[in-house]
């Protein structure tokens, strides 16, 4: 599991990790909701577009993104940069071994999702908020997959 | 002001999304995904025994959950200034229009996406069964687009790469496939 509980106080910081203040992530996530929006990465028909092969956009969103993100994870890795919080930087330490059936399975098992709602987690908290209501129904929904998982994930190939 | 209200292009959009990897890590030290967010309503909702949901979500997935409040917050924002229609590819409307698809004015075609259309085959197998895809597929392969495609290929994880190729496997099969057939009931 790639989920990393928090480390706890360091020497010098003024509050426990735990209690981090949150309204910098709601500013951020209020950030990349309009940008997501405008970028249309939460359409529907972008997202169809896509799978059909019948436009460069998203391809050339997810490249950059993935470009930009690489070199900015790979100059602080570099000059060993810290965060403002104090917390570790949390790279993912994968020692090179063939990754196991999770990801090939849960990843189709998305995907079907991905095209048919033509949304993935982020954009469905975006659309409701750009007022498709009804989409509450679709997290609702996707809450009651993760409960599925949970209860057959020890019946699943994992690794 | 105009770039309030346009639809951005990939190499202005991109990038963007891309320099959040490196500005979460920057503040937080943390790598930044939103399938987790799904486990942490889950694990706050629904009383299971079941030890993938027993966790302190609000210790975990504080965060996460402020940074999704703030995402639905960005998308009312950009639905107040105005959201004009996705200019597709025409290939793309004809392909859909064959379907029986309408509705380009939005961001997803209201015949399908609508509380009406929810009493339809075709909205409800897109919203209740497209969902709950997401939600077990996402948890399942412990990670999306923004944990995987976004952060974890910018950390060069070949799990993430599965998973990405995965996510397109799955996404094709639908669309070309699975599509046709769920919206032959498109009225």
């Amino acid at each position: 599991m790639s989920d990393r509980g928090e480390t706890g106080a360091l020497p010098g910081t003024a509050r426990p990790l735990g209690l981090e203040r949150l309204w910098p992530y709601a500013l951020f996530g209020t950030w990349l909701g309009f940008v997501f929006t405008r970028a249309e990465v939460v359409s529907w028909f972008r997202i169809q577009e896509m799978f059909r092969f019948q436009s460069f956009h998203m391809y050339g969103i997810i490249g950059s993104a993935v470009l930009m993100g690489a070199v900015g994870v790979w100059l602080i890795k570099r000059l060993q940069a810290r965060s403002v919080v104090g917390r570790p930087m949390e790279f993912p330490d994968d020692p090179f071994h063939m990754p196991g059936y999770q990801y090939w399975l849960g990843g189709i098992a998305f995907g079907l999702g991905w095209a048919i709602l033509g949304a993935c987690p982020g954009p469905l908290y975006v659309l409701i908020g750009n007022g498709l209501t009804v989409l509450v129904v679709a997290l609702v929904s996707a809450v009651a997959g993760v409960w599925t998982y949970a209860r057959l994930r020890h019946l699943l190939p994992h690794s | 002001m105009s770039f309030l209200t346009q639809p951005w292009p990939w190499y202005v959009a991109g990038p963007l999304i891309g320099l959040t990897v490196p500005l979460v890590y920057l503040y937080a030290g943390r790598k930044w995904g939103v399938s987790s967010t799904l486990r942490d309503i889950c694990a706050a909702t629904v009383p299971s025994g079941l030890d993938y949901l027993e966790y302190e979500w609000r210790e975990r997935g504080g965060w996460r959950l402020a940074m999704v409040a703030g995402l639905a917050l960005g998308g009312l924002i950009a639905m107040l200034l105005g959201t004009p229609p996705v200019a597709i590819s025409s290939a793309t409307v004809a392909d859909l229009a064959a379907l029986g698809i309408t509705d380009f004015s939005g961001l997803a075609p209201r015949e399908v996406f609508s509380w009406s259309s929810l009493a339809t085959l075709p909205g409800f197998v897109a919203i209740v069964v497209g969902g709950f895809l997401v939600g077990f597929g996402t948890r399942y392969a412990d990670g999306c687009t923004s944990g995987h495609a976004i952060s974890g290929l910018a950390n060069l994880r070949v799990a993430s790469l599965v998973a990405v190729i995965g996510f397109f496997a799955g996404g094709l099969v639908a669309t070309h496939l699975l599509l046709p057939l769920i919206m032959g009931g498109v009225s």
